[in-house]
């Protein structure tokens, strides 16, 4: 009983601690910050779990906006399916957040079986195959959607429900950060940085590299999923147009950016570049001149990324690590 | 079952051919716990792809490969490796951007079942499991005498703990074979006589088989109890290394290599026709 609740606990307590500060950002921000909240945590959640396969697993992914899609679609059908309804002996908020919460997980589980289906013929490829295999899927998911009836064609699926608030935002990236952080204190997040510095001895020390190479894969198309799933539910709408290769390349930057395999490098590059995408609007039609030139400075005095594969609380003194830690060396 | 003296690997008739090139032919071996067997030839003999096809990084075109009685052609590498196939690499391949405390843990997880949700979940069970890897990789250090270096990053490590960093990397998987591929390449003379030492103890510590592959005749013939010598693919000597030192064959397929610097122990049978 005891081990129960301890386990319960340890899973559910990122989130309870992060609930009271959600709450307080929901009601102290203005509308149109908050919308950039959710815009940055759509980002975040993006940029760490392609970090995943980019940046742990050292595999090149450029397909990352198919997975979000999926996600995106996967929930829209559910929500605007079930807007009519509302579950038996609950109050209406409490049903639409009950229904939300199931077109989440239903997203983000279309999204890993889209990763799978993609991950097991692609994984057996390395490099500059797989960025290209995976660009090619990533085109062909798209295209389907675009195609299919159900689906909208070209104009997508509007009047989507606004479910997503800053609270739903925020705890997609403290369930996406948790799931990064606690992976790479693991042995099965080791066996993905084995695969990520070399293939051959990773194999040779007993890892079976395309079973996680597809299980790293399988999870980050997950989170995309969840992050395409929470956007469309803010703007209620989605599109194929907003899926395309330059959003994946976007997440490919951000990841770059902050640093291959830095958590924390992926949630400060994916704030920074999402806010200066904002905040560039008034620069109107130089925006994107401004922002790559942003880039090309930033990977100059910083190649191998703002944190290179070390992570914020690295800079912190290694006595005071140890202990919030917990003892883990 | 896996007591000294049972067979740990058996290779029987095993060939590689890659197109049209026969690069191992006919290949026998029987490794038994507590053997120390060296595998000798010129370059170019084949030895490194008797390795590979005994570690399964190439499945043998023809033959049997056997350890502990169960066959493996055709598994992949991290299977072979599960049963009991452990190598170093001749040209050092450690995860170099990671502690040396790291390198060993990863090889620490061979075997290992738990998927991602016990990671996430931080079950007790995961908890034990991690706890148990942080035990048996400190182990491993301390015996190869690297417990100073654990929090360093592998590619900072001197070439010579670099190699003795892969040893432990390789018997932390729990190996009943250690295949050694050159382990003392690029050494001096000082950590060449330190390094056999190494080998002798890791025979007698761990319950294993041990297979070296080595250029330098003295470290091979020093340390073997049997030696296998390798030419063009073909087995053309086995025994105990006083005997093959003698064996006119191997001082004809050296000679001129350069490598076995012998003297001939009766008068010109050793000298090429």
């Amino acid at each position: 009983m005891m081990r129960l609740a301890r386990l319960v606990l340890r899973s559910v307590a990122p989130f309870l601690a992060a609930l009271p500060v959600l709450w307080f950002v929901q009601g102290a921000l203005p509308s149109y910050y908050s919308f950039v909240f959710i815009n940055i945590a759509v980002n975040v959640i993006l940029a760490v779990s392609l970090n995943v396969v980019n940046g742990f697993t050292g595999q090149f992914s450029i397909g990352h906006a198919a997975f979000m899609a999926v996600g995106a679609y996967t929930a829209a059908l559910v929500t605007t399916g079930m807007e009519a309804f509302q579950v038996v002996g609950l109050p209406p908020a409490a049903s639409d957040a009950l229904i939300f919460f199931v077109a989440l997980l239903a997203g983000m589980a279309m999204a890993s079986l889209a990763g799978l289906l993609v991950g097991i013929p692609s994984l057996r490829l390395r490099g500059d195959y797989l960025a290209i295999v995976t660009l090619g899927f990533g085109e062909i998911i798209r295209v389907v959607i675009e195609n299919t009836r159900v689906l909208g064609q070209a104009t997508g699926i509007s009047g989507l429900p606004a479910y997503t608030n800053v609270v739903w935002a925020g705890m997609g990236v403290v369930a996406t950060v948790v799931m990064a952080r606690r992976l790479l204190l693991s042995t099965q997040g080791r066996a993905l940085l084995a695969i990520r510095e070399d293939e051959v001895a990773a194999e040779a020390m007993g890892v079976d590299t395309v079973g996680w190479k597809v299980r790293a894969f399988v999870i980050s198309a997950a989170f995309a999923g969840l992050a395409g799933a929470l956007l469309v539910h803010k703007i209620q709408l989605v599109t194929p147009r907003m899926f395309t290769f330059v959003k994946s390349m976007e997440v490919v930057v951000m990841v770059v950016l902050g640093g291959m395999g830095s958590i924390t490098g992926s949630v400060v590059a994916a704030t920074l570049l999402t806010v200066a995408l904002e905040s560039l609007q008034a620069a109107d039609q130089y925006r994107m001149v401004i922002f790559s030139l942003l880039l090309i400075v930033l990977m100059l005095t910083r190649p191998s990324g703002l944190f290179g594969t070390r992570e914020i609380w690295d800079a912190v003194p290694r006595w005071l690590r140890r202990r919030a830690d917990g003892g883990t060396p | 079952m896996s007591g000294p003296g049972s067979v740990a690997l058996e290779a029987r008739g095993v060939a590689m051919r890659f197109g049209g090139l026969t690069a191992l032919s006919g290949f026998d071996l029987s490794l038994r716990i507590g053997e120390l067997v060296g595998l000798i030839g010129p370059n170019g003999a084949g030895k490194t792809t008797a390795f590979n096809a005994l570690t399964g990084v190439y499945a043998p075109t023809e033959g049997e490969v056997e350890v502990a009685g169960r066959r493996v052609n055709g598994l992949r590498p991290h299977q072979i490796c599960e049963l009991g196939v452990a190598r170093t690499f001749q040209n050092v391949r450690l995860f170099k951007e990671l502690t040396a405390f790291d390198n060993v843990r990863i090889a620490c997880h061979a075997g290992s079942r738990s998927g991602f949700t016990s990671a996430w979940m931080l079950t007790p069970t995961h908890d034990a499991e991690e706890e148990r890897i942080r035990h048996r990789a400190s182990d491993f250090l301390t015996v190869l005498e690297l417990s100073h270096r654990r929090d360093e990053l592998a590619r900072n490590l001197p070439y010579g703990e670099q190699r003795r960093l892969e040893i432990a990397r390789a018997l932390a998987t729990g190996p009943k074979v250690l295949c050694l591929d050159e382990p003392a390449a690029g050494m001096n003379a000082s950590e060449k006589v330190a390094l056999m030492e190494l080998i002798r103890r890791i025979r007698d510590q761990f319950a294993l088989a041990i297979l070296v592959i080595e250029h330098d005749m003295r470290l091979v013939m020093g340390i073997s109890e049997r030696v296998l010598v390798l030419d063009h693919g073909v087995t053309i000597a086995h025994g105990r290394p006083e005997e093959v030192r003698r064996d006119p064959t191997v001082i004809e397929a050296y000679l001129g290599d350069g490598k076995l610097r012998l003297r001939p122990p009766s008068g010109a049978e050793g000298k090429p026709a």
